[in-house]
């Protein structure tokens, strides 16, 4: 493929357009973050700690966030994989005879 | 271990050893989930990685051969019913999806555990073991029958081309 000086000009432009946005965005933003190794109080976390346990009666918190309280969101998950399998699977299918 | 292909029989004997060692971990892994860090996703990925092994080692037509990737794909389905099995379960007995339904009740994982550090017990947890199995599953026939497929298609092909 063979690409004129104009569209290699325009993507040039592009990307640099892209890159100037992104970073001016990231600059706007960055004094709102919070300082590193300093996490703010946050209601969810102190409820998780302190209610994990009783409710779900799991030791290990994370799983009990991943499978129980954002059990929907681990649904999500299993068929994100659940679809990459059957897309692979489908793809390579061609190749045999 | 007559078969001509893979590696030599030495790596054919140290990775038999190595991948039982390998499958138990994956699996104790799994089991403990909701006790010790890692879950149905980091278990079965140690899994898939020891069933990698044997297809570096052994092969992938002779891995093909021993598994079909159609039993794979049953199984990885048999994981994911089983997951959204117990989300529609928890909606049939308390009207919520997703919920812990088994927690609470004395038997079957439903043991609560006293609140801060204490000695992990195996029977406690509710859904969540039951979950991390289906995913474990899952996960396990998945990643390992994408690996398996994309071998033996590229392993296939590069024979025909040879022949060519």
């Amino acid at each position: 493929m063979k690409m004129s000086k104009r569209n290699v000009l325009g993507i040039v432009a592009f990307s640099i357009l892209t890159v100037f946005l992104v970073f001016s965005m990231l600059m706007l933003h960055f004094g709102n973050i919070h300082p590193f190794g300093n996490p703010q109080e946050n209601d969810m976390d102190s409820y998780i700690i302190s209610n994990a346990q009783e409710e779900t009666g799991a030791n290990n918190a994370v799983t009990s966030v991943v499978f129980d309280y954002r059990g929907f969101d681990t649904l999500g998950e299993a068929t994100i994989l659940f679809t990459a399998v059957a897309g692979v699977v489908l793809l390579f299918r061609r190749l045999k005879k | 271990m007559k078969n001509s292909e893979g590696m030599s029989k030495i790596v054919k004997t140290a990775a038999s050893t190595i991948f039982v060692f390998t499958l138990i971990y994956g699996l104790y892994v799994i089991a403990h989930g909701h006790l010790t860090p890692g879950g149905g996703f980091q278990g079965g990925a140690v899994v898939a990685s020891g069933l990698v092994m044997l297809i570096v080692v052994f092969g992938s037509s002779w891995t093909m051969k021993k598994i079909k990737e159609e039993n794979l794909s049953i199984l990885e389905s048999f994981g994911a019913i089983g997951f959204i099995g117990l989300g529609f379960l928890g909606l049939l007995f308390t009207g919520i999806f997703f919920k812990n339904f088994i927690v609470g009740h004395n038997m079957f994982f439903g043991m609560i555990p006293d609140f801060g550090s204490t000695i992990a017990n195996i029977n406690t947890g509710g859904v969540l073991p039951l979950m991390n199995f289906a995913v474990g599953l899952k996960v396990i026939a998945g990643l390992f029958a994408i690996v398996l497929v994309m071998a033996h298609a590229t392993s296939s092909y590069s024979k025909e081309a040879g022949k060519k």
